[in-house]
């Protein structure tokens, strides 16, 4: 059976699942007895004891499961709740019942019922659909991942249902309409880089889940026709509110301020605000003034409205009052020089996301050189290398880093480059994770960064020319990502880029043991690249690829590992037909997926995209027609 | 035409810069890899048709990307720049280029006025489009960011000042062509 994995619902996928596979005894999961009744424990389940359920086991097994229930109550992460259901059918019985928090990774590769009838009284699910490469494009409309079927077995299933995290899902404004009515208890939704739904959905949440104490929309993509976008902010109810946290930058269509001034003043106990881009500067400073007591503020435009005539002490003013601000994001249309009114909480800042913000070393030093306690900062190239310098020089304490590009193209000039990665590599030894994207980079840069930050648990490094080599010495980049993985000993993410032989696939083979999630572009000269990586990466977990020359050996090479791990992606490699078929039918196990653009492009013996992932349920039955399942 | 190729070549580097000989040594990408739908076919004729834009690279998430679009016409409509904003201005026929600094003209109807006098030595009729009439002699085309060749007018002046690469004054059935396909 599949390892119902669980993860906690965190955005940036650093944690990754558990890697052990079945136990034989787990697969007959679904008959085994149900476990003891109810009444013995004092947990308040709601949903007592259902009539089908086959006897309860004898007396004194009764009790040590009763008692098993009472001690695995406390346990909570998944690795160690996953460890203890093998133990024996008894534990697994016991954990079953006691597992609160459902993650399942990939949505195909277990079924709705098969979870619904293991896990009698989940509270909260966190739900995976499409793989992160469905961002670009990559992935052609309609391909699944719809919410519709599991949020059918659980509303009968779970009618005490807490909260759902979905991440990379289709999700429908029925869907949400269905989810308030189900569940009377419902309180956190958190939806990420989802799409179907718009303000129609949002406004029956807002109606009907009167418990609502998160709601927090992240990067989806929120479809409104023009005349049917609904003000749903002013659906929530009159009376106080339960909100904790309100994210809906990516809703962005206007917003009725006068609603959100008066939702934000009746919510006591907000504390994480983030609003979209069509909130002004005054308007935020209204919403400030009504929440003093926020940790993490999404500003909105940061922009004053036409008309609106705003001083940087008037500004400067609400976040002096703003204490306990700890994370800033939003800045969508920064005016730079309002950008100062923030300096007196950066000292208390952990969070910081200016990567929306278009602004210059020289506007963003004063604001970083304060940041003493940054622990997260995202930013846009424009800052420079020198902006990356200040960054250096003033966040010793920096775990993660994003640079993100202003111009997300291959040409475009580039304003970072491998000075400011020495520099930060210089600057911030404690760095975890790094995200950043450069047009040159040179491997002694990458190789100091190897060296200096020996923590990294998480490398990803966009070169954005393509076969781009290091830029001093003309060589491939092999070395630098070479020194990575050898030095590295935490790292569990990486993704490479430039100009690549297969040698640096043989260095990620020798000593990247640990590494869960690969991600592979334009790199490598032969299938020997994906055969080092499919044999030496114990650990790998999910591997994507993209426009590299790996045909059917490298593929068939990996047969050995395939069930250990969550999916692979290959796209626009040296695939046919006839090899992803030989995968097929080696593993019963694996579902093989060959992804076209039209349903005619499945005709032809090339493959152009081809997903497999490990499964329960065998094909799924949702298949679009440009899809094909071999 | 020679200068009709150079004109539309789809190129995507500086001249100089990453030169496509880097990657000599590899071995030569694949059929199907890295053409997306939309591109690769209009560089059938250049050297480096690998250097097309890519599907999905660099990998930017799609939600970071359309809200960068909305972004970037903010930056450019408000913060004032020092400089003008000088584009080339060719003319299918006419021997010499001119330059012009959009930032001079309120919008498009000024636009070509001024494009009707500084080119009127070289053509017989008026530049600028008349609405209805399928006998205009030329169409305003100009090259953007991404370098395709799009229609003046279609997008509101802002958002082209922000995004006009150069200017090409077309002349006769390839205008035509340029129409129908808008």
């Amino acid at each position: 059976m599949a390892r119902v994995e669980e993860t906690g619902g965190d955005r940036e996928e650093n944690k990754e699942e558990e890697t052990s596979w079945w136990s034989p005894e787990a697969v007959e999961g679904g008959r085994v007895g149900e476990g003891p009744s109810r009444g013995s424990r004092g947990d308040g389940g709601g949903d007592g004891g259902r009539p089908d359920t086959p006897p309860p086991p004898p007396y004194s097994d009764q009790v040590l499961e009763n008692v098993l229930e009472n001690v695995l109550q406390f346990l909570v992460c998944r690795r160690d709740r996953n460890a203890a259901s093998l133990v024996c059918r008894s534990w697994y019985r016991a954990e079953a019942q006691t597992r609160r928090e459902l993650s399942v990774g990939n949505c195909y590769a277990v079924s709705p019922a098969r979870v619904v009838r293991r896990f009698r009284c989940a509270r909260a699910l966190v739900l995976k659909g499409r793989p992160r490469f469905a961002d670009f494009n990559l992935f052609p409309l309609g391909w699944g991942a719809r919410f519709s079927p599991w949020l059918a077995a659980m509303a009968t299933a779970y009618p005490w249902l807490e909260r759902v995290c979905l991440k990379r899902m289709t999700v429908s404004d029925s869907d949400l309409a269905f989810l308030a009515r189900s569940f009377p208890s419902f309180r956190d939704l958190t939806l990420i880089c989802c799409d179907g739904f718009g303000t129609a959905g949002l406004a029956v949440i807002a109606v009907l889940c009167r418990n609502l104490r998160i709601l927090d929309l992240i990067e989806n993509d929120v479809e409104d026709e023009e005349e049917e976008v609904i003000d749903w902010i002013s659906r929530f109810p009159e009376t106080t509110t339960s909100l904790e946290s309100l994210s809906f930058e990516c809703v962005n269509c206007p917003v009725n301020f006068s609603a959100l001034e008066a939702l934000v003043a009746r919510s006591p106990s907000l504390r994480r605000l983030r609003v979209n881009q069509n909130v002004s500067l005054g308007q935020l400073r209204r919403l400030m003034a009504r929440a003093p007591h926020l940790t993490h503020l999404g500003t909105g435009s940061f922009r004053p409205g036409i008309a609106e005539d705003l001083n940087v002490a008037d500004l400067e003013q609400a976040f002096v009052s703003s204490k306990s601000l700890i994370c800033l994001s939003g800045f969508r249309e920064v005016a730079p020089e309002h950008l100062p009114a923030i300096l007196p909480v950066c000292a208390n800042l952990v969070s910081l996301n200016l990567s929306y913000a278009v602004i210059t070393a020289e506007q963003l030093k004063p604001v970083i050189l304060k940041c003493n306690n940054l622990r997260t900062f995202w930013v846009l190239d424009t800052v420079g290398d020198e902006g990356l310098l200040a960054v250096a020089k003033a966040c010793k304490n920096l775990h993660e880093l994003r640079v993100f590009p202003f111009e997300a193209t291959e040409d475009s000039e580039g304003s970072v480059s491998d000075v400011g990665l020495v520099a930060i590599s210089n600057g911030c030894r404690k760095l975890q994770s790094i995200l950043f994207f450069c047009q040159r980079m040179t491997n002694s840069a990458v190789v100091a960064m190897s060296k200096n930050c020996q923590d990294l648990v998480v490398f990803r490094l966009c070169i954005m020319g393509r076969h781009r080599p290091d830029h001093i010495t003309r060589e491939p980049m092999d070395e630098g990502f070479g020194a990575i993985v050898m030095n590295c000993k935490k790292l569990t993410r990486l993704a490479v880029s430039g100009l690549l032989t297969d040698k640096v696939f043989k260095y990620i083979a020798t000593h990247g043991k640990s590494i869960r999630t690969l991600s592979v572009a334009f790199a490598g000269d032969s299938d020997l690249s994906l055969k080092y990586v499919l044999e030496g990466c114990h650990s790998l977990q999910k591997l994507e690829i993209r426009d590299s020359p790996f045909g059917d050996v490298g593929l068939l090479s990996g047969i050995h590992h395939y069930y250990n791990m969550r999916f692979l992606w290959m796209s626009s490699c040296m695939l046919t037909l006839s090899g992803c078929k030989e995968v097929a039918q080696k593993m019963p196990n694996l579902v093989v997926e060959v992804i076209g653009d039209r349903p005619k492009d499945l005709d032809s013996d090339t493959v152009e995209k081809l997903y497999l992932y490990r499964s329960l349920e065998g094909p799924r039955d949702d298949v679009p027609l440009f899809v094909n399942i071999l | 035409m020679a200068s009709y190729v150079e004109d539309t070549e789809l190129r995507l580097g500086l001249p100089g810069s990453d030169a496509p000989a880097s990657r000599g040594s590899k071995r030569s990408l694949p059929e199907n890899s890295s053409a997306g739908d939309e591109s690769c076919c209009r560089n059938d004729g250049s050297a480096s048709a690998a250097k097309a834009q890519v599907v999905g690279w660099p990998p930017i998430g799609t939600y970071r990307k359309n809200n960068f679009q909305a972004m970037k016409v903010e930056t450019m409509v408000v913060e004032p720049e020092a400089s003008g904003l000088y584009v080339k201005v060719s003319m299918d026929g006419a021997p010499y280029l001119r330059k012009i600094d959009l930032k001079v003209y309120k919008g498009y109807q000024e636009l070509k006025e001024a494009l009707d006098s500084m080119f009127k030595c070289f053509s017989q009729g008026e530049l600028s489009r008349k609405e209805g009439c399928n006998g205009s002699e030329y169409a305003i085309a100009y090259q953007d960011k991404d370098g395709d060749l799009m229609l003046v007018g279609d997008v509101p002046w802002e958002m082209f000042t922000s995004s006009c690469k150069r200017l090409r004054i077309m002349k006769g059935s390839e205008a035509r062509g340029l129409e129908f396909r808008q």
